[in-house]
């Protein structure tokens, strides 16, 4: 275990995060966050979604610093008596959750249409790539909107997990025609090479070939821009929670916080909204710094 | 030239056919529109006359066609909500939603190619590196962030400019412009600056790699050799040529403009489309969410073949390479 420990930490990878500040700084914030939404419910000084903790009389007190505070409640509290920085860990959480869950999604779709265009051809890739042709020519936002609209109309009355599942459909099809077009490109290129024919020859069945042979060569680009989809799929959460189409009001994300928060801009609590909003800067930006050092780490030609 | 021109012409129409087939599947299974006009306790008889009257009992795609006529001369029915045509409905808000992408547009390329060619020319100097970090977490920052931002700093704090509406506007015919009063402009620097913000920066990072690329190259080496001025070289030659990528680039996210505008409105309550279309969805009102999908459908499909058309005509090495490739 210490053997393969060091070898790692020998590598070209792991030599290229030591030195790289922006990396380490940014893996550090990145793991702060993560760390704080995790384990939110034991790391939070109060827990927001109990309303029976809250008292009314503590509501829209500044943060600890300012004229006012109470060092009870650093970042202050919301307007009904809610501890920001408790709320915005917990928020913290279902952010990642849907980013998560999302990028998870559309990486199975994604890579696995990829996989299949790539390695048939024919008919079967020139539909899939008439497909990703008009669904990259609208903005993801849009398409996102739409389908979160549908599912509105459908089942005007769904619960909350109905609410969760709808979202992270409609994210994760915003993001899977990226990868399926560079899953498909690197498979046209495995396609032809020789271990490839070599395992056709002695009769391995297509799809173990697919699965087993060509995935793993496939997969570098996809991590690099799964690592980038995390930070653009929680954006687009937090976007559609403040547009009002997103996470159910009972389990408020980052955008939730940042929607409510919004209102109380021009009474002066500008503390409700920014705390949430920087939470949420954090996150997107360490995990864009870190995909755009891993990119540069995996691709040799750049060094 | 006229079959590539052609080729384009039939992709964009199969374009436009499967996003109304979409807009269509939306009116067929969402919702059912006799229900909703007659309510829950009509009779069998009434069901019937109506669904006849309406054209339901046809065949899916004798339905399809209809919808399709019917939208190819912009009648999409009434809005569910406010019961209103949602043409017309549409057609209001439009000219919000231009004048905004327009100047928005416009504030991105006045302050991003300046910044990008400076950040090229003086590359490494305190100024740029400032240039491209801000331009960092202008990517990173989501739009209603920054429109949260801008609105507490001017609005709440400094109190210099309106955050919300569109002011005074004045009625040409059936356009309402902001763009001929004072105030109009005070509640347009807002949003759209908000809304130019990540096309600025991306036009910035833009310009700078090309102008970089370009100030490599012979022609460059040859033109300092000849002794002409450094002024001559930079803008007479190098921005010349880095600046037919950023027009193409320009005009595809002149789309997307219009459709990120959708959270500005919501941020600053600006009276456009993209509004429309937020209470739309959350609503579920159909009729102005699929009238709204092609519309936007038809600007994306216009503004692409535009720039490819355009593409042709401003590049010659590509008329030459179509030219020898026949």
């Amino acid at each position: 275990m210490s053997n393969a420990l060091a070898r790692w930490w020998d590598s070209d990878v792991a030599y290229s995060f030591r030195s790289s500040p922006t990396a380490i700084v940014a893996a550090l914030v990145g793991l702060v966050c993560v760390f704080c939404a995790v384990f939110a419910p034991w790391v939070a000084p109060h827990n927001p979604l109990d309303l029976t903790t809250l008292e009314l009389s503590d509501a829209r007190l500044p943060p600890f610093w300012m004229e006012g505070g109470s060092s009870k409640y650093w970042l202050g509290t919301d307007d009904q008596g809610r501890d920001i920085l408790s709320a915005l860990m917990y928020g913290a959480r279902i952010s990642l959750v849907v980013g998560l869950a999302s990028v998870l999604l559309s990486v199975l779709v994604g890579v696995g249409l990829g996989l299949i265009a790539g390695f048939r051809g024919g008919w079967v890739d020139g539909f899939l790539m008439r497909v990703c042709d008009v669904m990259l020519s609208f903005p993801a936002i849009l398409i996102a909107l739409l389908v979160a609209g549908v599912a509105r109309a459908k089942f005007p009355d769904a619960g909350t997990s109905v609410a969760f599942g709808v979202l992270i459909i409609a994210i994760a099809l915003t993001g899977w025609v990226q990868y399926a077009r560079t899953v498909r490109g690197s498979t046209m290129v495995e396609r032809g090479k020789e271990y490839v024919q070599a395992a056709r020859v002695t009769g391995v069945a297509p799809w173990r070939i697919m699965l087993k042979h060509v995935l793993p060569n496939v997969m570098g680009p996809v991590m690099v821009l799964a690592t980038i989809q995390v930070a653009t799929a929680i954006i687009t959460e937090a976007t559609l929670s403040f547009l009002g189409v997103g996470v159910p009001p009972t389990s408020p994300s980052l955008g939730t916080l940042i929607r409510v928060g919004n209102d109380y801009l021009f009474s002066g609590e500008w503390w409700i909204t920014i705390f949430p909003g920087v939470m949420l800067v954090l996150i997107a930006l360490s995990v864009n710094l870190l995909g755009d050092w891993l990119r540069d780490a995996l691709n040799p030609r750049l060094r | 030239m006229g079959a590539f021109i052609l080729r384009r012409l039939l992709q964009a129409i199969v374009v436009m056919v499967s996003v109304g087939f979409i807009a269509f599947l939306l009116f067929q299974y969402v919702g059912d529109p006799v229900l909703i006009l007659l309510g829950q306790d009509a009779t069998p008889d009434q069901i019937r006359q109506l669904r006849a009257d309406l054209g339901l009992d046809q065949p899916f795609f004798v339905q399809f066609w209809h919808f399709l006529l019917n939208a190819v001369q912009g009648e999409f029915g009434l809005s569910l909500r406010q019961g209103a045509k949602v043409s017309r409905l549409l057609g209001e808000r439009f000219p919000a939603t231009f004048e905004l992408a327009l100047v928005a547009a416009a504030l991105a390329l006045l302050i991003g190619i300046p910044m990008g060619v400076y950040a090229a020319l003086r590359r490494g100097s305190f100024l740029s590196q400032v240039f491209m970090t801000v331009s960092l977490l202008g990517v990173s920052l989501p739009t209603f962030l920054i429109g949260i931002l801008l609105i507490l700093i001017f609005s709440v704090w400094l109190g210099w400019l309106p955050s919300f509406g569109r002011g005074e506007t004045v009625r040409i015919g059936w356009w309402s412009s902001g763009l001929f009063t004072l105030d109009g402009w005070l509640h347009m620097i807002l949003p759209a600056l908000t809304l130019a913000i990540f096309q600025l920066t991306l036009i910035m990072r833009l310009v700078r790699a090309e102008m970089l690329e370009v100030l490599r190259t012979d022609y460059i080496k040859f033109a300092r050799a000849r002794g002409l001025t450094d002024r001559a070289i930079h803008f007479g030659h190098a921005l010349k040529n880095t600046l037919v990528p950023v027009m193409t680039i320009t005009g595809l996210q002149l789309g997307g403009l219009i459709a990120f505008a959708i959270i500005t409105e919501t941020v600053f309550q600006w009276p456009g489309m993209g509004l429309l279309f937020i209470q739309a969805v959350t609503f579920a009102d159909v009729p102005v969410m699929a009238a709204y999908l092609c519309l936007i459908a038809l600007i994306f499909v216009v503004i692409n073949l535009v720039v490819d058309l355009l593409y042709v005509v401003v590049d010659p090495r590509l008329r030459v390479a179509k030219a020898a490739g026949h």
